[in-house]
């Protein structure tokens, strides 16, 4: 029997396995996605928020402060992207300018550092493309970006190496009670556990309703995004948000920790859990909205436009807690914005609940360091040619937009939890996600995971597991 | 009298062309550039022609998996088909020069099949 | 220690190799080519379609024999080339900094910089097309690279958006190999692409040509399952109950070409707008002095045999720059002016103390123009007024002055390229 088993290794389950795999217990994840990070963390605004928008006293609040604290130190840990370039919320409206005081209050009674509020002309010195009708705004010093791939991928990775068993492209379909504990149903058989952690993300719902009378209901709740070049990169230097409404924090306008610019989402509440497309008025609504805050943006510049959910539960809060009619069994469940800002700390608080109902003990051998892929670019010319001598691979350019070379696609193949599929490079090297979107680099990133995954032929590569073939078929193979 | 208009595929340049007919006989061709344009005119409502173009698979090359292909000369049009259907399993073996005939005679035409890269 | 050069061209394409065989023949000593891919010849090795080489070898090869009779030139004039190195950056001091898997990263110096680097497609994300982002999305490229240079199938059931040349080809590529092309759809009330490619790639094998057509959706989690197209309306904006469903798991994308600048821009080349590419004098220089660019990295061209012509003329000019110093690159040469229709020209200025006896101005229209003339003025001189029935955006136009008519008109402030009704 396993001690706990985690549903979902996004960004929320990966944190929880990880923080987990401090102490002596036996953690199995489960993924029915063919990689980590690949529901709602791989498709948001990559934004660690300051936190001054949850209500006070919510875990919503709580967490994003603590988890915000957390990513700095973190990032040096696991080795992933981050940077503390704080946030603006744009007032456009003289009438409206209480709302940032509301903002003001609300966040220093969630123990947000630093905020103040900017009058229009700091704020055009800081931000010289704010829009001419910004009156002013509310200045958040310890707000930052974040890459949520690389941060998921990182938390999963060292918990893998800290003993943690990933079971991938593997999905729950029931969930009995049994001695000690339950039997996870799935398609690639039952798995016997003490402890269930729900981190299922848009599907907590359907995880929690198999084991409670009391149900819980998440909506789907899709934005949509626009993704600029790099060359745009620089527009803001901070997030730039507008003053939020009812739907959530509303179209943001942020530089990317790799450098392009991000803008987005729309808010809208979906029936369909996977319904991850864009609509036409979903990005032309960005790109309106995004003018009320920040004017002239290059939208010749877009590169690629995406959809994300957010697992917006009724109550409008985390649900983190051990369900009431089902002991054992721990809801990770609502985890929309500010989610994965909050992940560090969720991970914390939910391990903390399992070391006290289980008595669990630490490791002696915990490893709390990882190394991301190494990225030939900040190395200097010297240990560059070093590496390349070595290491030939580092070398061969294979992504000409990024310039990601050879040696980082085999280190993202070959490390622990590696990648399988295009977007697996892709969100582990930046592969394929540069100006061309792919179309230089994809046919020779199959080539390699053909040639280095195991059993793995040209003709499966795909493009994110499952049904997701690039090829059908060789040439005059139906004539 | 019969007009049939064209647009000239022989090269970019793509003249439109003219041809006059009476009971299935060329009388006049106007709007060419060059002579290609007035062979190709004549010929594309009597027996129109194309070079097919394909890929096949290479053995014991280093650097490629296919080789192309062309038919020496155009071929039928009706036959574009049969011709590719000829090449289907065909594999040739390194090394391959420009020129060598991958098939002879393709699909009845007497048009050898020929490569057009090196491997 | 960084090698000095001659020069040093970026591309080892059709532009980059016309353009080192002619530097070589006007006399430049130490030349080095530097290809990113695996093999000389760029795009051309994936062209396995017959058409190129009527103008240059007056007869008609595939793509991969015209690029072997370049390369066979670079071979006779043993001119040096690096294969698999990727150029990282370059100074306006003309310092190259390039990497590959034998000599690790590593700078040469230049004489003269020939930039060749060809062009790119624009990818779906440029398009804002809503829906899902299954596999099954290809840019024609992609999927001709796959098809033609490994021997795979990227689809069964195939819709293209956009009427590009490589489009249209691939519609009849894939016809042939098996495939069913259901529909070409072009966003423009015109092709993009050449008239005879709708001849001879979509009406011999009866694919419909969908004008002022667009995707509005696409559909399919995890491989394409289906597109919506719908009519559009004169701002290109969908038409409402214009929606027509089409079943397929394969979308090609040949939306357009955009020169592939980002080296150039790094280093301080100035650029087109509407080109996007450099800002080039009659001896293809770029505002950086001894900096040339030629093919598609200058504009995007419907025809390689031009290509090898423009190289050409980069490559002798660069030749020249090294040798006297010709075209320091900063004389202020005569405009050139894009006027009436015409969108662009190249080159768009004129120094003629340095110009050939004649001289190639190529450009594009900007919408399909009936029974129209093509002027050209020296100064307020008509030198040039051409008939033609039709010019459309899709087929580059030129022009050809002669320096003997710039001479004998002293000094005029322009020279102007337009179109006219009469």
């Amino acid at each position: 029997m396993v001690d706990v088993t985690i549903i979902g290794a996004g960004v929320s389950g990966s944190a929880v396995a990880r923080e987990l795999s401090r102490y002596k217990v036996s953690i199995c994840v489960l993924e029915k996605g063919e990689d980590v990070c690949s529901g709602t963390s791989k498709a948001n605004s990559a934004i660690a928020h300051a936190g001054f928008d949850a209500r006070p006293g919510t875990l919503m609040a709580k967490l994003n402060v603590e988890g915000n604290r957390m990513m700095e130190p973190l990032s040096k840990e696991l080795d992933f992207p981050f940077q503390r370039i704080g946030s603006l919320v744009v007032c456009t409206d003289p009438e409206e300018k209480e709302k940032l005081n509301d903002l003001l209050e609300r966040g220093r009674e969630n123990g947000v550092e630093g905020l103040r509020i900017v009058e229009r002309e700091e704020l055009v010195s800081m931000e010289p493309n704010i829009s001419d009708e910004a009156c002013a705004a509310l200045y958040a010093p310890t707000a930052g970006i974040v890459c949520p791939f690389m941060l998921n991928i990182a938390m999963a990775e060292n918990a893998a190496v800290n003993g943690a068993e990933f079971r991938l492209n593997t999905e729950v379909t029931g969930i009995r009670k049994i001695e000690g504990g339950y039997a996870v149903e799935t398609n690639h058989g039952e798995i016997q556990t003490r402890y269930i952690v729900n981190a299922a993300g848009v599907h907590a719902d359907e995880i929690h309703n198999m084991v409670s009378a009391d149900k819980i209901h998440i909506i789907p709740r899709r934005g949509e995004y626009l993704l600029l070049d790099k060359s745009a990169g620089s527009h803001v230097h901070s997030t730039i948000f507008m003053l939020p409404g009812k739907m959530g924090k509303g179209v943001l306008v942020t530089p990317t920790v790799h450098g392009n610019l991000l803008v987005g989402p729309t808010a809208q509440n979906i029936e369909e859990k996977e319904g991850t497309n864009t609509t036409r008025g979903g990005l032309e609504e960005v790109r309106e909205k995004s003018a009320r805050t920040v004017k002239n943006i290059p939208y010749r510049e877009v590169i690629t436009s995406f959809a994300g959910l957010r697992a917006f539960e009724e109550r409008d809060d985390f649900i983190i807690e051990e369900v009431a009619d089902a002991p054992q069994f721990i809801d990770c469940a609502g985890i929309e914005s500010p989610g994965l800002t909050s992940s560090p700390a969720i991970g914390v608080m939910i391990a903390g609940m399992l070391r006290d109902k289980m008595g669990l003990e630490k490791k002696d051998d915990f490893i709390a360091q990882r190394k991301g892929v190494l990225d030939p670019k900040k190395l200097s010319r010297e240990e560059l040619r070093d590496l390349i001598k070595k290491n030939p691979a580092y070398g061969n350019i294979i992504c000409r937009c990024e310039m990601i070379t050879e040696g980082e696609i085999l280190d993202a193949i070959h490390r622990p939890l590696g990648a399988r599929s295009l977007d697996g490079v892709k969100r582990r090297t930046r592969a394929g996600m540069g100006r061309c979107q792919a179309g230089f680099c994809s046919p020779r990133v199959m080539e390699i995971l053909a040639r280095e995954v195991p059993d793995l032929t040209m003709m499966d590569v795909t493009k994110c597991g499952g049904d997701s073939k690039l090829i059908v078929g060789e040439l005059k193979d139906r004539l | 009298m019969e007009k049939r208009e064209l647009t000239c595929i022989q090269c970019p340049m793509g003249c439109a062309i003219t041809v006059e007919m009476e009971n299935g006989e060329v009388v006049n061709i106007s709007g060419y550039t060059c002579n290609r344009g007035k062979i190709y005119a004549g010929k594309e409502v009597t027996n129109p022609t194309r070079t097919v173009t394909s890929s096949v698979r290479v053995t014991g090359s280093a650097a490629e998996q296919m080789v192309s292909v062309k038919t020496k000369t155009d071929i039928p049009k009706d036959k574009v088909f049969a011709c590719v259907k000829a090449l289907k399993g065909v594999t040739v073996q390194a090394p391959v020069r420009i020129g060598d005939v991958v098939v002879h005679d393709v699909a009845g035409t007497g048009v050898d099949v020929v490569a057009t890269r090196n491997a | 220690m960084a090698e000095k050069y001659d020069i040093v061209i970026i591309g080892g394409g059709p532009a980059g190799l016309a353009a080192a065989a002619a530097a070589y023949d006007a006399g430049a000593g130490k030349i080095l080519i530097l290809e990113r891919d695996r093999m000389l010849g760029g795009i051309l090795n994936q062209c396995i379609h017959n058409g190129f080489g009527l103008h240059t070898f007056n007869e008609e090869l595939t793509g991969p024999e015209y690029a072997d009779r370049f390369i066979r030139q670079i071979e006779e004039r043993k001119i040096e080339y690096k294969l698999n190195t990727m150029v990282m950056n370059m100074t306006p001091e003309r310092v190259i900094t390039a990497m590959n898997r034998e000599d690790g990263m590593f700078d040469v110096e230049a004489g003269a910089v020939i930039l060749a680097m060809g062009c790119r497609e624009r990818p779906r994300g440029a398009l804002n097309i809503p829906g899902y982002r299954p596999a099954g999305i290809f840019t024609a490229g992609t999927a001709q690279r796959l098809v033609n240079m490994e021997g795979y199938m990227p689809g069964r059931e195939v819709v293209i958006l956009g009427s590009g040349d490589i489009g249209l080809i691939m519609a009849r590529r894939m016809t042939l190999e098996g495939a069913k092309v259901k529909v070409v759809a072009e966003l423009m009330p015109y092709s993009g692409g050449l008239k005879r490619n709708i001849v001879q790639c979509l009406d011999d094998y009866g694919i419909p040509l969908k004008l002022s057509t667009t995707v509005v959706d696409i559909e399919g989690k995890e491989r394409v399952e289906g597109v919506t197209l719908a009519k559009v309306d004169g701002f290109g904006k969908p038409v409402p109950g214009t929606e027509e469903h089409y079943t397929c798991d394969t979308l090609l994308l040949s939306v357009g070409l955009i020169p592939e600048n980002d080296l150039s821009r790094q280093m301080g080349v100035e650029m087109s707008p509407v080109t996007r590419g450099p800002v080039v004098n009659e001896s293809l220089e770029t505002n950086l002095p001894g900096v040339f660019a030629c093919g598609n990295v200058l504009h995007v061209h419907d025809l390689v045999d031009f290509v090898s012509e423009e190289a050409g003329i980069a490559g002798r000019s660069a030749a020249e720059y090294v040798k006297a110093g010709r075209g320091a690159g900063k004389e202020a040469g005569i405009p050139v002016l894009a006027k009436d229709g015409v969108r662009y020209t190249v080159p768009s200025t004129i120094r003629p103390e340095f110009m050939n006896d004649r001289l190639v101005i190529r450009f594009r229209v900007g919408g399909v123009y009936k029974d129209c003339y093509i002027s050209a003025y020296i100064g307020s001189e008509r030198k040039i007024h051409r008939k033609c029935r039709i010019v459309a955006p899709g087929e580059m136009q030129q022009v050809i002055l002669q320096k003997k008519d710039i001479e004998a008109a002293g000094s005029v402030e322009n020279v102007t390229v337009c179109l006219e009704r009469e």
